[in-house]
């Protein structure tokens, strides 16, 4: 036995002593890696986030918001969700980051550094939504399989680094381009290191725009480990996987992406509309591209209770995937009459949009307030769930906090 | 009279021997255990960056590994019902049990959750195992009917100040 392998298998003897059970992959664990029974038992501490974050899964990690907690303009780390696929990547050596644009059609490959990227092109900051695809999944019924975000898996921070589209310019692309696709360092769940926990992407026409970025920083700062250090997409208004996090290499495509989550039902719905629970084949499901129509209260919290003749002040965001949000209602009685109030026009091209009202209850009792947003081309949210899809994405019906008038 | 005495110095030069492995395994075993805790012994490398998540051995040694509490498996959380061993050896390897937990599913789609995971995510074949890892969540985990729109539930009442 070489004695590498010996203090492998000896280290893993005590971690499986310690563990008290086999550790099924055992031999094909990666050096250094740390089991997660032994790793810190804190997520709120290791991942920076509030105490009333709610942790929906812990492998892979997946941590939704509240919607009390999503107040902020400019969401800080602390309430920032995170949607993990894999295992997150450790021992990033960011001096020694590369990235390489590749693919079918790229004439010939080429490879940036981290340095390179940031010192080459010109940089950008903007303020981006990025809202999971299956926030809201656990109202569907029949229920869909999946991470059962309620309605926290949303957020709007301000994004630096630089456009996608000119590190593309860069590259000798062919002209039948029609796909980008990432690949990433996160580790699959399996830790076959020849499966990727998730490869998605965009046409060329969101890869080119002005607001996609190759991100290096998160509200100012280097991008927290957990959002994608040292190097994250960011395509705001489309579901955050599209948004790859620890990218280090870009497929240019000459077909659509076919990378992991890409095929099949992920992030996918029926092209056209089905009866809850109906079966979907695979080639009748179709890429979810712009995420709907959507608001949120961020306060009160719901359960507010509130003396009678005082009023109620609320506010909240409201945004549309590529749209922007053109009006914002709402209701106190169910939606049988709803209110107009105040939507500020969003701070640049797929940023969040902030609305207040001031609100005065009839009588005492139990209420409800609904909002309701409408986008640019008149499309409103529903106050019931909306199409049932075998995924549960894109539920966007109406927000709504709980008061009591006393 | 020599015989003993040379017996005596033998088994001191045993014992010697057995102090002198003793120690150096005693070492080698603090080394491991060290290298266990701090792999990349980022103790002794003042610049590695703050961003990188400690790593803290956390099992209390004298809790029962498997006590169950409530009706529930305190480890993952699971129900206790038939099968619970099974699905915690077959189904919390790659994944949280937690991913199970928040699922409600009928037979036709926990069936399809296995099929799949079989099919891309390297879950082996559950054998005679399926079937009793099937039973387990339908019973325990089974699709509820929620409408198209449920009440509001755990409302935390509180008196607003402003």
């Amino acid at each position: 036995m070489k004695r590498r392998n010996f203090v492998k298998h000896t280290m893993l003897g005590s971690m499986t002593a310690i563990i008290g059970t086999e550790i099924v992959f055992g031999s094909s664990m990666p050096q250094g890696y740390m089991p997660l029974a032994l790793q810190d038992p804190d997520p709120f501490k290791m991942f920076n986030k509030n105490k009333e974050m709610v942790v929906l899964n812990d492998k892979p990690w997946n941590i939704e918001a509240q919607a009390h907690l999503l107040d902020d303009k400019i969401t800080p780390n602390k309430y920032m969700f995170i949607r993990n696929n894999g295992l997150i990547p450790e021992n990033i050596e960011a001096d020694k980051w590369t990235l390489t644009i590749e693919g079918e059609s790229v004439k010939q490959k080429k490879t940036f550094t981290l340095a390179e990227i940031k010192s080459k092109f010109p940089q950008y900051t903007y303020q981006l939504t990025l809202e999971c695809g299956g926030n809201g999944r656990s109202e569907f019924n029949p229920p869909a399989k999946g991470n059962q975000w309620t309605v926290g898996a949303v957020s709007c921070a301000t994004w630096t680094g630089i456009r996608l589209r000119d590190v593309l310019a860069d590259v000798d692309i062919a002209d039948d381009a029609i796909y980008i696709g990432y690949h990433a360092a996160d580790v699959h769940l399996s830790r076959d290191p020849n499966k990727e926990p998730i490869s998605r992407g965009a046409p060329m026409s969101k890869a080119m725009q002005e607001e996609t970025l190759l991100a290096f920083k998160m509200n100012g700062k280097d991008i927290p480990l957990a959002h994608g250090f040292p190097l994250r997409l960011v395509a705001g208004g489309w579901p955050a996987s599209v948004s790859g996090k620890w990218v280090n290499r870009i497929s240019v495509r000459n077909k659509v992406h076919d990378g992991a989550k890409m095929t099949g039902t992920a992030y996918r719905v029926p092209c056209n509309p089905v009866a809850p629970g109906e079966k979907v084949k695979d080639e009748d499901m179709c890429i979810i591209e712009s995420m709907p129509v959507k608001s949120l209260i961020t306060y009160p919290k719901s359960g507010a209770t509130i003396q009678q003749g005082k009023k109620l002040n609320i506010r909240g965001h409201a945004w549309a995937g590529e749209l922007e949000v053109f009006k914002m209602e709402y209701s106190i009685d169910f939606g049988s009459t709803w209110a107009t109030c105040p939507i500020e026009k969003p701070v640049s091209r797929l940023a969040w949009q902030h609305f207040s009202a001031s609100i005065e209850f009839p009588k005492k009792g139990y209420y409800e307030v609904w909002a309701r947003a409408t986008d640019q081309h008149g499309v409103s949210q529903p106050m019931v769930l909306p199409g049932w899809n075998p995924k549960g994405y894109l539920n966007n019906a109406c927000h709504r906090i709980a008061i009591k008038v006393s | 009279m020599d015989n003993s005495e040379n017996v005596r110095k033998a088994i001191k030069q045993v014992s010697r021997l057995m102090t002198v492995i003793f120690v150096v395994f005693g070492v080698m075993a603090a080394i491991l255990v060290y290298l266990m805790v701090d792999p990349t012994l980022s103790a002794f490398n003042p610049a590695a960056p703050t961003e990188e998540y400690v790593t803290v051995p956390l099992i209390d040694s004298d809790e029962d590994f498997d006590k169950i509490e409530n009706g529930i498996h305190v480890r993952t959380g699971l129900v206790e019902a038939e099968g619970l061993m099974e699905v915690v050896n077959n189904c919390t390897n790659c994944h949280s049990a937690k991913l199970v937990t928040q699922n409600r599913m009928d037979k036709e789609r926990w069936i399809a959750t296995i099929r799949w995971m079989q099919e891309t995510q390297n879950l082996w074949d559950l054998g005679n195992n399926e079937d009793i890892i099937i039973n387990y969540l339908v019973i325990n985990y089974p699709a509820k009917k929620k409408g198209r729109r449920g009440i509001l539930t755990n409302i935390e009442w509180y008196e607003l100040q402003e």
